[in-house]
């Protein structure tokens, strides 16, 4: 699935989008597997209540199932407007 | 209903003229506009606005039409910014028409709640002291249950 990042998380991450092959079933089993590849994850995904998620472009929670996803982002709280 | 999200500015009295124009039955026309602001005097020399191509669109469709189901408008207009903008600059406008006012001016609240936080777009300050992301607010979320 695509895998894409917004603002803080892009800068941390080093990288605004990546395909990851993941037979994760949530997303927070996502994050536990990036997290687990290296430090700069890690440091993105230190603090999950500062993040929002995105599924296919829908806003969604670290407890959505992963199933049928193309496209999953994170980033943090909007500052629209 | 118009959603337009760009980077180039836009003409803020050819839009609500364009927006009021063909509405006969509307007798009142409200329009809200968000200008880059400088909270430290003479600090900000930028604003960056990242959004997410795509579900920008969507989200902003989303709302807007959620103003549609809930209040009596004839039309709606968002128009939001991205890229680099300087303190002074026109970032974004909601335009709501509707019979009576009250629709219109709750219609254009409601919108600019939504549009803070459920919109995806992420300011970023370039100062002379560097670069910071504009942190969300906890009365911008907050503002979302009077709904």
């Amino acid at each position: 699935m695509n895998v894409l990042y917004f603002a803080w998380v892009r800068e941390r991450i080093g990288l605004p989008r990546e395909e990851v092959e993941s037979s994760a079933e949530t997303v927070s089993d996502l994050v536990d597997e990036l997290v687990a590849r290296e430090e700069r994850y890690a440091a993105a995904f230190a603090d999950r209540s500062a993040l929002r998620v995105a599924i296919d472009q829908e806003l969604s929670d670290f407890d959505a199932p992963l199933k049928g996803a193309r496209e999953v982002a994170f980033f943090p709280p909007m500052t629209g407007g | 209903m118009r959603v337009s999200v760009q980077e180039a500015p836009f003409d803020l009295g050819a839009e609500t003229a364009r927006f009021a124009a063909g509405h006969q039955t509307m007798g009142a026309v409200v329009t809200f506009t968000g200008v880059v602001r400088d909270s430290d005097a003479g600090t900000l020399q930028v604003m960056e606005i990242e959004h997410y191509p795509g579900m920008t669109e969507r989200a902003l469709t989303e709302i807007a039409g959620e103003a549609q189901r809930r209040w009596s408008l004839g039309d709606v207009l968002v128009i939001h910014r991205h890229g680099s903008l300087t303190p002074g600059e026109m970032i974004m406008m909601v335009a709501t028409a509707a019979r009576h006012r009250k629709d219109a001016f709750e219609a254009a609240e409601f919108l600019m709640d939504y549009l803070k936080s459920r919109a995806p777009f992420w300011k970023r300050e370039v100062t002379d002291q560097g670069t910071d992301w504009v942190a969300a607010r906890d009365e911008d979320e907050d503002a979302l249950s009077r709904w």
